[in-house]
């Protein structure tokens, strides 16, 4: 009778799962970018508690966000990029049309240790050190320390975005570049290694590793928005078509005050 | 008495079954086999259906591009248009920390395994072993937190003086057997007692002057070393050898458990001391089932995924120079993790199938592997029942 009941409750348990369905009524499913995370994840609370309505948020890489919509297996694909030629075209091969939100604009903060002099850096220094021309500190105006370059996995949104704005086409990153796999990763690296750069999305950046200025602008909200901060890119909510009710009121979250508030507390900066 | 008799009767009337409850018992053990077969054949087949699955979606990759670039070129370029994919550099940072680790975890766990076995009481062990093998309880992403959070920075800020000192414990008390063995050899030749011990002493004398110098010398060497990057293959060598060090201490304790005690018990009674019974007899009788211990406790490492991926460093070139332990290095395991999600967009093309060229790659290493251990298990089998 025990044996029964465990293979009924295991069946139905497994029924549920095969019946979870993405786009079911009153349930947001979001996937991809771990840049976009935490805006969609603020939103997901506030807008649980004002409408009722579930919304799960993973992050996965923007890559996989794309993964996502094109298999349909979820309904807002947050994306740190645009979608990419070859991606679009998988959708459309998958009936599924994907449509661009801007929901936000995020700087890319080139951040260093701490206890490093250096203050400023031009576009065309970061893009020698990662492609391994400039290897020491002291090439820069620092100190005397072999450079320790850290970059992103490929599926990263922020790593592609880095490679369009800061490495250009013809300068691929140095294979001695080491790799971590998402913004927390690469800033905790950062925050414990004396001879570290790394790149972040802005609003990941805090006081254990130093932001530094590129070209002279300083990373903040003001530079980003005026556009005279050299890399700085917009943020993505993909969704399968025009977004229609509950989708349609969460992408619109972000013209809302409370919406504008709960983005510039995370640090990224309102369109 | 009357009804002992009657009871009895009764008993034996018990092993009389009828006709048809014979027959339900013979269907039921029939049906009950062919389950266990069935589920035994199972497992069978989901391994050579991983082998089928990984090797049909490898075998276009080889096909597109050939064999030259993967296993001699070291541009790993996925992304790049076109995409370079040479591996050597990631096969041989699998080589690196797999050998690190192995250079780490054999001669602990063995010795682990020896002092469980044959030195400790029983009770410790009852209670050494468990904690041993906990282990291998703890989640890899714990280890890989320890070993990014915890022991990169430790290595950054005080690799120097940590390794110092781990030269000192290892190299010290070897270099000091090194000078007694060393002098009592080079004046073995000499006849005359007393001239004989006069030159023995000198030349330890000697020896011990030289051991303390090269002691110093490279233990202030590495003291004054600064170790520019926490994640690197020393730091996933060390972690990997915690993990991989409950499987061969448990499979190589049971070995020589298995031994026996009459060898052991004759080894005492020929007049062996209990060091010699151990290196002469023990271990020598248990050898292939601690190489089956090593191999098995190797795959652990090879096979290891979260921990690389979190703490190699993941840069995908060879060590400058090549034995260079401090420098980040990227393995086939975190290359699959890694490069997966962005690379299954472009179904079909050569970066998807790369990855199942490498998993390919490391299946047929760890089967290779698996097929000896089996062979030497085997082995050790035959020759302790004697045959």
């Amino acid at each position: 009778m025990k044996l029964f009941s465990k293979i009924l409750m295991g069946a139905a348990v497994f029924g549920m799962m095969a019946s979870g369905d993405a786009s079911a009524a009153g349930k947001i499913v979001m996937d991809g970018s771990t840049t976009v995370g935490p805006i969609a994840k603020s939103f997901a609370a506030y807008f649980t508690r004002t409408t009722g309505t579930d919304v799960t948020v993973s992050e996965s890489g923007s890559g996989n966000g794309a993964k996502s919509i094109i298999n349909s297996t979820c309904d807002i694909a947050n994306m740190s990029r645009a979608m990419k030629t070859n991606e679009i075209a998988a959708a459309k091969a998958k009936g599924v049309n994907p449509v661009e939100h801007v929901v936000a604009l995020d700087g890319m903060a080139i951040v260093v240790n701490p206890s490093n002099r250096v203050k400023n850096l031009t576009k065309k220094q970061i893009r020698d050190i990662y492609s391994g021309k400039i290897t020491n500190w002291n090439q820069v105006g620092g100190p005397t320390a072999e450079i320790v370059k850290i970059q992103r996995e490929s599926n990263s949104g922020t790593q592609d975005t880095f490679k369009s704005l800061v490495m250009g086409k013809e300068a691929p990153i140095s294979k001695r570049a080491e790799t971590q796999a998402s913004n927390g990763a690469v800033k905790s690296r950062v925050a414990s290694t004396p001879s570290a750069i790394g790149f972040l999305g802005l609003g990941f950046v805090d006081g254990s590793v130093k932001a530094v200025s590129v070209e002279g602008v300083a990373p903040t909200v003001v530079s980003v928005k005026d556009g005279t901060y050299p890399i700085s890119r917009p943020l993505f909510m993909y969704t399968n078509g025009q977004p229609k009710g509950a989708v349609k009121q969460f992408i619109e979250l972000n013209q809302t005050p409370e919406g504008m508030r709960m983005i510039s507390e995370l640090g990224f900066v309102n369109q | 008495m009357s009804g002992d008799v009657n009871r009895d009767s009764n008993r034996s009337g018990a092993f009389v079954v009828s006709e048809g409850r014979r027959k339900m018992q013979k269907a039921a053990r029939t049906a009950g086999e062919s389950i266990l077969l069935l589920i035994a054949s199972f497992v069978a087949i989901v391994v050579l259906f991983i082998f089928y699955f990984v090797a049909v979606d490898a075998v276009p990759y080889f096909q597109q591009r050939g064999f030259a670039e993967f296993f001699t070129s070291s541009n790993w370029y996925p992304a790049g248009d076109p995409g370079e994919f040479g591996a050597l550099a990631i096969i041989y940072g699998t080589g690196m920390v797999t050998l690190g680790s192995a250079l780490l975890a054999v001669p602990m766990g063995i010795a682990a395994a020896v002092c469980l076995s044959d030195i400790l009481p029983f009770s410790v062990r009852q209670y050494a072993k468990p904690v041993i093998e906990m282990l291998a309880a703890i989640p890899s992403v714990a280890f890989g937190f320890f070993a990014l959070v915890i022991l990169a920075p430790l290595l950054q800020t005080s690799g120097g003086p940590m390794l110092m000192w781990v030269w000192w414990i290892l190299a010290g008390p070897f270099l000091l057997l090194a000078v007694i063995v060393g002098s009592d050899l080079l004046t073995a030749g000499i006849e005359e007692p007393v001239r004989r011990k006069r030159y023995a002493t000198m030349l330890q004398v000697l020896f011990t002057l030289l051991a303390f110098l090269v002691l110093y010398v490279v233990g202030s060497q590495l003291n004054g070393m600064q170790i520019l990057t926490g994640t690197n293959a020393l730091n996933v060598s060390i972690i990997l050898s915690f993990m991989a060090l409950p499987t061969i201490v448990s499979v190589a304790e049971d070995s020589l458990q298995s031994v026996g005690r009459e060898l052991r018990e004759g080894s005492y009674a020929l007049g062996a001391t209990r060091a010699e019974t151990l290196v002469k007899t023990v271990l020598p009788a248990a050898s292939s089932g601690i190489l089956a211990a090593v191999i098995l406790g190797i795959m652990r490492s090879l096979g290891e995924t979260m921990v690389v991926w979190m703490a190699s460093g993941n840069s995908s070139h060879i060590p400058d120079p090549w034995y260079n332990y401090l420098e980040a290095v990227r393995t086939l395991t975190a290359t699959i993790a890694g490069d997966m999600g962005e690379a299954d967009q472009v179904t079909g093309s050569a970066r998807y199938h790369v990855l199942f060229a490498m998993g390919l790659l490391l299946l047929v290493i760890s089967f290779i592997s698996n097929l000896i251990s089996e062979r030497i298990v085997v082995r050790q089998r035959k020759i302790l029942s004697g045959q």
